[in-house]
């Protein structure tokens, strides 16, 4: 009887160790599939053109801001920067501004065709942009919107503002009710009552999803290099460059992309948690 | 000066009747108490008294005015809601003093009402904390201090100790019946728990399904329920019933014994007694004891009275055990009698 127990026992603590590798494995390939990468552009931005090109590699930045001065000294660079900037603050504004009111109304309000709704914002994502590139192309050089911000802007929006919707969504339905209800029988009307008691509390993760609307605009390529031709975002302008540019200015550029990224996003990441906890329910 | 006046009140979400065609007066400082079972539909009634929820048809008056078509901040009420609302954003002196910013009082008069409520309900010290740094019954105080520093007309709670610990729940309730006959406010306050509402109303509005079922003061409901329900709802433990059939004119038989009762036209009546108003003697109801529950003071006893369920109250020198039979007596004047189809008193 003991024996029998005793021998369960041991074969469940191996199968428990045994998941426990597993799970440590799986840890340790995600991670390194996601930082060697990571890795291997900061070393080759931070290291002299020559070394760049040159083997053997050493695998140690040198630090050595050849290749970094070289990109930023390249012609269109900056203002190819500029425009991602103002793009992705453009988009930002935009999807926060469109955005936040559709949340607020979907966690507060019940109207007819709110689940079909929810699905539609969703869905916006299921067409490829391929697909609506050609047309929208057209339809932006009939209008007069090609080649500007603000029309890639919009169309930065439309990708971003599904998430905008969910991560207002989520924050808004995390304010219980009875603040703004509190708020109302305590003097306010309705927008004094959103501004002095919702906002305060919602404005972090208004933040957050601004940001992440920022982050879209800013590594979105196929847009961008579609709907612009000489207002070129910096993505859109390293794709155009890519074959004939050296070695040292893809690294860099790649860099120049990635680290806002990854920075904005380490900085928001506790809410990006909260809308897929929402948009898996 | 506010009376509360409440005509022909309905509200339906959907085909959901919530409220049915509701009627109540509520008088200058009187604490009235809405009591049901969830569901009943007070808490919809006291949103539309606060102006939270839109009433389907009806009108509301507070103080002689018109306040049906008025937001919440027209109608000069205050709220306490059941998690508190306390905002956690604003320390407790701002989570005061936030009605008085919006009515653009001067600083010293906030300073002095914001102090004041804050002595009044014993959180001076915490006034420069956050709502989380807060236990649930300081903010409960937090929340009715933000509701007496308006100075509102009417002062309306949705369950507020409900989701306080029982003990806690006994104190705060002393002190909200003192605090509040103070301020002279009107009052309407939202309860399921029955003993809260017998200890804190002048007058009791016991709701079941969307109607007003009785509105009267404790003792009233409670020794002359207007209906069954009432007397089935109000009392620990509730009321026994029986089946009465008519035995001549005036004269029922209850359980092989005859008592005197109403001259009602019907055959079958039900006839009810409260467990405490039974004695023990001659020519009672033979009860069979199944249970017995000693409480102190008392025993309850659950019984058998002609194969239905019965218990009584009785005095705790009392000797018994169960299988004993006793023969129960109901104290004169306390046997009531109701219609079985309509539920009604007779």
């Amino acid at each position: 009887m003991t024996a029998v127990a005793g021998t369960d026992t041991a074969r469940r603590v191996e199968v428990r160790s045994a998941g426990r590798f597993l799970f440590g494995a799986a840890v340790v390939v995600l991670c390194v599939w996601v930082l060697v990468p990571i890795y291997l552009l900061f070393v080759n931005t931070l290291s002299s053109p020559q070394e760049v090109s040159g083997f053997p590699k050493t695998g140690i930045p040198s630090f050595d801001f050849g290749s970094i001065s070289f990109f930023l000294n390249f012609a269109g660079v900056l203002d190819a920067l500029l425009n991602s900037i103002i793009v992705a603050v453009l988009t930002m504004i935009l999807s926060i501004g469109i955005g936040a009111p559709a949340g607020y109304a979907l966690s507060r309000f019940d109207f007819p065709g709110k689940e079909a709704f929810r699905l539609l914002v969703v869905m916006t994502r299921a067409f490829p942009l391929p697909l609506l590139a050609l047309p929208l192309a057209v339809l932006f050089i009939r209008t007069g919107l090609d080649d500007t911000q603000i029309g890639l802007a919009i169309v930065h929006t439309v990708l971003a503002l599904p998430f905008a919707v969910l991560i207002t969504f989520s924050l808004f339905s995390g304010i219980p009710v009875e603040l703004e209800e509190a708020a109302w029988t305590l003097g306010c009307n309705r927008w004094q009552a959103f501004r002095k008691v919702v906002l305060p509390l919602v404005l972090p993760g208004i933040v957050a999803s601004a940001v992440f609307a920022f982050i879209i605009s800013w590594n979105e390529v196929f847009a961008a290099a579609v709907l612009t031709i000489h207002n070129r975002t910096l993505t859109a302008f390293l794709v155009q460059n890519l074959n004939v540019s050296p070695l040292h200015l893809k690294f860099a550029g790649g860099a120049a992309l990635v680290i806002p990224a990854l920075i904005f996003i380490f900085a928001v990441r506790r809410y990006l948690f909260a809308m897929w906890g929402i948009a898996n329910r | 000066m506010a009376e509360i006046v409440i005509k022909n009140v309905a509200k339906s979400f959907g085909s959901f009747q919530a409220l049915h065609s509701i009627d109540l007066t509520i008088r200058d400082q009187e604490f009235m108490v809405l009591l049901g079972a969830s569901g009943c539909g007070k808490t919809t009634l006291l949103r539309i008294i606060a102006g939270l929820e839109q009433a389907s048809q009806g009108e509301v008056w507070i103080g002689g005015r018109r306040v049906d078509t008025l937001p919440p901040r027209g109608r000069g009420i205050a709220m306490v809601f059941q998690n508190y609302a306390v905002f956690p954003h604003l320390t407790v002196f701002e989570n005061i003093a936030f009605g008085l910013r919006m009515k653009k009082l001067p600083q010293a008069e906030i300073d002095r009402r914001v102090n004041r409520t804050a002595e009044l309900m014993q959180i001076g010290q915490l006034l420069k904390r956050y709502s989380g740094q807060l236990s649930g019954g300081q903010r409960q105080r937090v929340a009715v201090a933000r509701a007496l520093a308006m100075e509102p007309d009417v002062i309306l709670m949705d369950e507020p100790l409900s989701n306080l610990d029982a003990l806690l729940r006994l104190e705060m309730r002393a002190e909200l019946k003192g605090v509040l006959a103070e301020s002279k406010t009107t009052t309407i306050y939202v309860t399921h728990d029955q003993v809260e509402a017998m200890s804190l109303a002048d007058r009791i509005s016991v709701m079941n399904a969307g109607r007003i079922v009785q509105a009267a003061t404790p003792i009233e409901v409670y020794r002359n329920p207007a209906t069954r329900f009432v007397g089935s709802f109000i009392g620990n433990p509730p009321m026994n019933f029986l089946p009465a059939a008519k035995n001549g004119s005036g004269k029922w038989r209850v359980a092989g014994v005859s008592f005197d009762g109403p001259d009602a036209s019907r055959d079958i009546l039900e006839f009810a007694i409260r467990p405490e108003d039974l004695d023990i003697g001659p020519g009672g109801l033979a009860a069979t004891v199944r249970l017995v529950e000693p409480l102190g003071a008392h025993i309850l006893l659950s019984c058998k009275v002609g194969g239905a369920p019965f218990r009584a109250v009785v005095d705790s020198e009392l000797n018994v055990s169960p299988g004993d039979t006793l023969s129960l007596v109901p104290k004169p004047g306390r046997a009531r009698w109701f219609d079985p189809e309509t539920g009604a008193a007779i």
